[in-house]
């Protein structure tokens, strides 16, 4: 097997994997990185991102609204003092990025553009037009090829970590164009593998998005944190899930019903005004906008089509040149994909999965409990999201924790011995004999097709917009059996070169744990917060009983061992999540109630 | 928008290295709806007929430029192509031209990776700037000199549609020197003194012949012909004046 000795090994080449490796180079030049991916890196699924990333520009905005909105947006299961530390290194980052070569929209005076997004009170949304994670992930990729200390691995498929001495010492991967396998030795491994959006049907994610390093981690006995929250995104395309961005109603775009009424305004995010106020209406956030499509839904007041109910984004009132212009993207999807001109006709649209707030759990240092160990990204859970993630921070997470996960990898390298090659290369050779299993005299006979469908299904119906005990147990049920019959697996493709279906067979593994760990995370979070709402007897928050983080720890075979942790209050107590009119109101109360406490 | 139970014919051009001497090709009935992309077909023979079939996507969005293969000939994103326009007659995918073929519709992509190290595609700063300053001033008419230039996906489609790199695939090609004239052209940047001798190399501009079927076939109207003409223009120009000035003169 071929051996590779780096200092530090990121497994994930896109934002977050990108970020890291560059925060790396510029810390130590004399660090080696081994950078691998199972893609090129500019495939990553960072390049969907439309929308933007957040960062306090606007002289009437500040870092404690930044905080108050994530917080508050998070139903308050975030970690407060690492929000802090995030909205203090956001707009510095998005700044880096520019001094990279960024395309960030302009304002007319050359200074960078900001634009309204879900949940944030004022605008600070950091744009490239609707193209703003393509811009990012390439800025950050070319950027990177100055770099003569990150050896990319690219088109190399991570099948195991190498943990010795009770740290991890690096990985071992496929390398996609021979079959060959690669044994990465590292002081210190960095995961930035991505979310898991793909456990479910209906998702806006790209095919790759399959959670293996959240697996990975997990089957060495680090926790995911937080697994039962999956944030469904309101405005997707019927069918093939694909995104119509948050932008567009940022941009003054309407969620009108089958009546062409403006819904919204029934589930208290009103009033209906003809221009967009932030944190209301249309710009409310993605889980209560979500939640009330559910309800039109019940109703009977959307619109039926072949691939079920829908509603309308009606953008035609922002006129052809402002459509073009801010929202190209868009443009071209509803053209190219569905024949509609969105100045002409509305988009019909619905919720689809779109992101994993859960993941590996993590320090603020994206350190995880097993030294040397660190991740950032969309597979971590730093604790910023918490149980709803406000749109335009996790494309911000990336570049901060990427970096911070980048510094403290390499120091942890500078600082670590390596284990004995002998040692790793006998943990490399099981896992490459573990992988082969699949391919060699497999005698499966279920096939990888229908395991993930039936995944999928069961995904949908127990861990959808609205949850209920038995519907959940179901899933919990389902998906045991699904592992157990995943054992059996069938894999047609017995050649080395670029063999699709072998990876497809391991991403399944993967992904079944990581659903399981979502599907056990959930039955057991008996109240509603955030994106995880039940409609059985836990309709309403429990902050006395479920103010804590779920942690789901790997039980080999069979379903994760449940347990929870504290969760970080620094300086906001958990209030009442309100948008719309009340959310104002509440606003105004509560400065009130903190005008009278400072009075003498 | 209907369902229709409709079946369209797609041929692939299959090669198994281990086991074809040659590309050989077969042939699938797939049902079809409307809503439904080459890449979807793909993606139901792999489902339900052949798991062996090999090909690259991501995104399904016509964003990570990972899908494109020759469709009819003509090379496109599988994506953001829709059986619904090549029905009745049949489809035939093949792997991008100008490639080696890895395996399937699966191209060899090492020699565009080792071009973009080549270009330096990354703002080398006219005037370093640290962070505490803040961004750099770029109205939008500056972004505009570049912004088209800057939106490739990397998806080799003009590769596979240029005569010339099908001829000697050491010429440098459209995307790559769409990037060079990205950077170039950008008012933070100072490189292009650096990149200059590669795109003036007998492997850049000069190989061009001026078809244009790139910037036809480009899915995102980066428009590579026309980055590949200025440069010939200003290699030109270059060439000759470096017969006018004395060395180390800026021109
Ligand atoms: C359609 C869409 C639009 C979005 N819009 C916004 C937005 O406007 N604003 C915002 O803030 N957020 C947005 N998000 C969310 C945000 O884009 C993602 O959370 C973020 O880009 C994730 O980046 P990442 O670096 O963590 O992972 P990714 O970019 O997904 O990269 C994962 C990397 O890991 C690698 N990898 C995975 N598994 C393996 C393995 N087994 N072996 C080797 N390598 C592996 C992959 O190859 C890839 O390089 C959007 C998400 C989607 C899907
Ligand atoms: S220039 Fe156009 S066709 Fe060529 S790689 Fe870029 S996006 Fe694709
Ligand atoms: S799948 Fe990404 S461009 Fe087609």
């Amino acid at each position: 097997m071929e051996t590779f000795k780096a200092d530090v090994a990121i497994v994930g080449a896109g934002g977050a994997g990108l970020r890291a490796a560059i925060a790396v180079a510029k810390k130590d030049p004399k660090l080696k990185i081994a950078l691998i991916s199972k893609v090129y890196p500019m495939r990553s699924h960072t390049v969907a991102a439309e929308g933007g990333a957040a960062g306090v520009v606007q002289a009437h905005d500040s870092l404690e609204h930044h905080f108050h909105d994530t917080v508050a947006g998070g139903d308050w299961l975030c970690e407060q003092d690492v929000v802090d530390y995030f909205v203090a290194h956001c707009t510095e980052e998005m700044v880096q990025l520019e001094h990279w070569g960024c395309p960030w929209s302009r304002k007319p005076d050359g200074h960078v553009n900001v634009r309204a997004f879900g949940g944030m009170k004022i605008e600070r949304t950091w744009f490239a037009a609707d193209k703003s994670g393509f811009h990012m992930l390439h800025t950050l990729f070319q950027t990177s090829l100055q770099f003569p200390s990150i050896t990319r691995f690219d088109e190399h498929f991570c099948v195991d970590l190498l943990v010795e001495d009770g740290r991890a010492q690096g990985a071992v991967a496929i390398n996609v164009a021979s079959g060959e396998f690669v044994m990465i030795e590292a002081k210190s491994v960095v995961i930035a593998t991505g979310g898991a959006g793909r456990v479910f049907r209906e998702n806006t994610n790209g095919g790759i998005v399959t959670g293996d390093g959240m697996a990975l981690a997990y089957r060495h006995g680090v926790p995911l944190r937080d697994m039962e929250f999956v944030q469904y995104h309101p405005t997707c395309m019927p069918g093939t899930g694909l995104l119509f961005t948050e932008a567009c109603r940022g941009e003054g775009g309407f969620l009108v019903n089958k009546d062409g009424y403006r819904y919204l305004q029934d589930y208290g995010l009103g009033p209906a005004e003809p221009t967009p106020r932030n944190k209301a209406m249309e710009l409310g956030p993605r889980d209560r906008l979500s939640q009330a499509f559910w309800y039109e839904q019940q109703k009977g007041r959307t619109i039926e089509g072949i691939h079920g109910s829908a509603v309308h984004l009606d953008l035609r009132h922002l006129g052809h040149k402002k459509l073009r212009e801010r929202l190209p993207q868009i443009c071209e999807l509803a053209e190219e994909f569905m024949g509609i001109d969105p100045a002409k006709a509305p988009i019909p649209v619905r919720p689809a999965v779109h992101y994993t707030m859960g993941g590996i759990l993590v320090d603020g240092n994206c350190a995880s409990p097993l030294p040397g160990l660190y991740a950032a990204g969309e597979c971590s859970s730093v604790g910023i999201h918490g149980a709803n993630r406000l749109g335009s921070n996790s494309l911000s997470e990336i570049c901060v924790f990427g970096k911070v996960a980048g510094d403290h990898a390499a120091d942890f390298a500078r600082s670590a011995k390596s284990a004995p090659s002998a040692t790793l290369q006998k943990q490399a050779d099981a896992a490459q004999m573990r992988a082969l299993s699949l391919v060699r005299g497999n005698k499966g006979t279920e096939r990888i097709s229908v395991l993930r469908r039936e995944m999928a299904e069961t995904m949908e119906r127990g861990c959808g917009i609205y949850r209920l005990g038995d519907e959940m147990q179901k899933t919990c049920n389902e998906l045991e059996n699904l592992r157990e019959r995943y054992k059996r697996v069938k894999v047609d493709d017995t050649s080395s070169v670029f063999n699709t279906e072998w990876l497809l067979a391991i991403e399944l593994g993967y992904q079944l744990q990581v659903a399981q760990a979502m599907a056990v995370s959930a039955l057991n979070r008996k109240e509603s917060r955030g994106a995880h709402q039940r409609l059985d007897d836990y309709k309403l928050r429990d902050d006395a009983n479920y103010l804590m983080h779920t942690l789901a720890t790997s039980a080999g075979d069979g379903p994760p061992v449940i347990s929870y942790g504290e969760v970080k209050i620094t300086h906001l107590p958990p209030g009442v999540r309100a948008y719309g009119a009340a959310g104002e109101a509440a606003d105004a109360a509560s400065k009130a109630k903190s005008a009278e406490g400072k009075a003498p | 928008m209907k369902a229709a139970p409709r079946t369209i014919r797609i041929e692939v051009l299959r090669y198994r290295p281990e086991q074809d001497k040659e590309p050989v090709v077969q042939g699938f009935d797939v049902p079809f709806t409307d809503d439904m992309s080459v890449l979807q077909g793909l993606q139901y023979i792999k489902d339900e007929f052949d798991g062996t079939l090999s090909f690259r996507w991501s995104c399904r969005m016509a964003i990570c430029g990972s899908c494109g293969m020759m469709i009819n000939g003509v090379p496109k994103l599988s994506c953001s192509t829709f059986l619904r326009d090549l029905y009745p007659n049949t489809v035939r995918v093949e792997a991008l031209a100008h490639f080696p073929i890895e395996r399937d519709l699966v191209i060899v992509l090492d020699d565009f990776i080792t071009k973009l190290h080549k270009i330096k595609p990354y703002i080398i700063p006219k005037e370093p700037r640290a962070l505490s300053q803040g961004e750099y001033l770029q109205t939008p008419e500056q972004m505009a000199q570049y912004e088209q230039f800057s939106a490739c996906i990397n998806c080799m489609l003009c590769y596979a549609a240029c005569p010339q790199y099908g001829l000697n695939s050491s010429f440098i090609g459209p995307a790559a020197m769409a990037l060079v004239h990205r950077y170039n052209l950008d008012n933070r940047d100072g490189g292009r003194a650096e990149r200059d001798p590669y795109v003036h190399s007998e492997e850049g501009v000069f190989n061009c012949t001026a078809v244009g079927y790139c910037s036809e076939v480009c899915p995102k109207d980066v428009d590579p012909a026309n980055a590949v003409n200025i440069n010939k223009t200003e290699s030109a120009k270059d060439y000759f004046l470096r017969f006018l000035k004395p060395k180390g003169a800026q021109a």
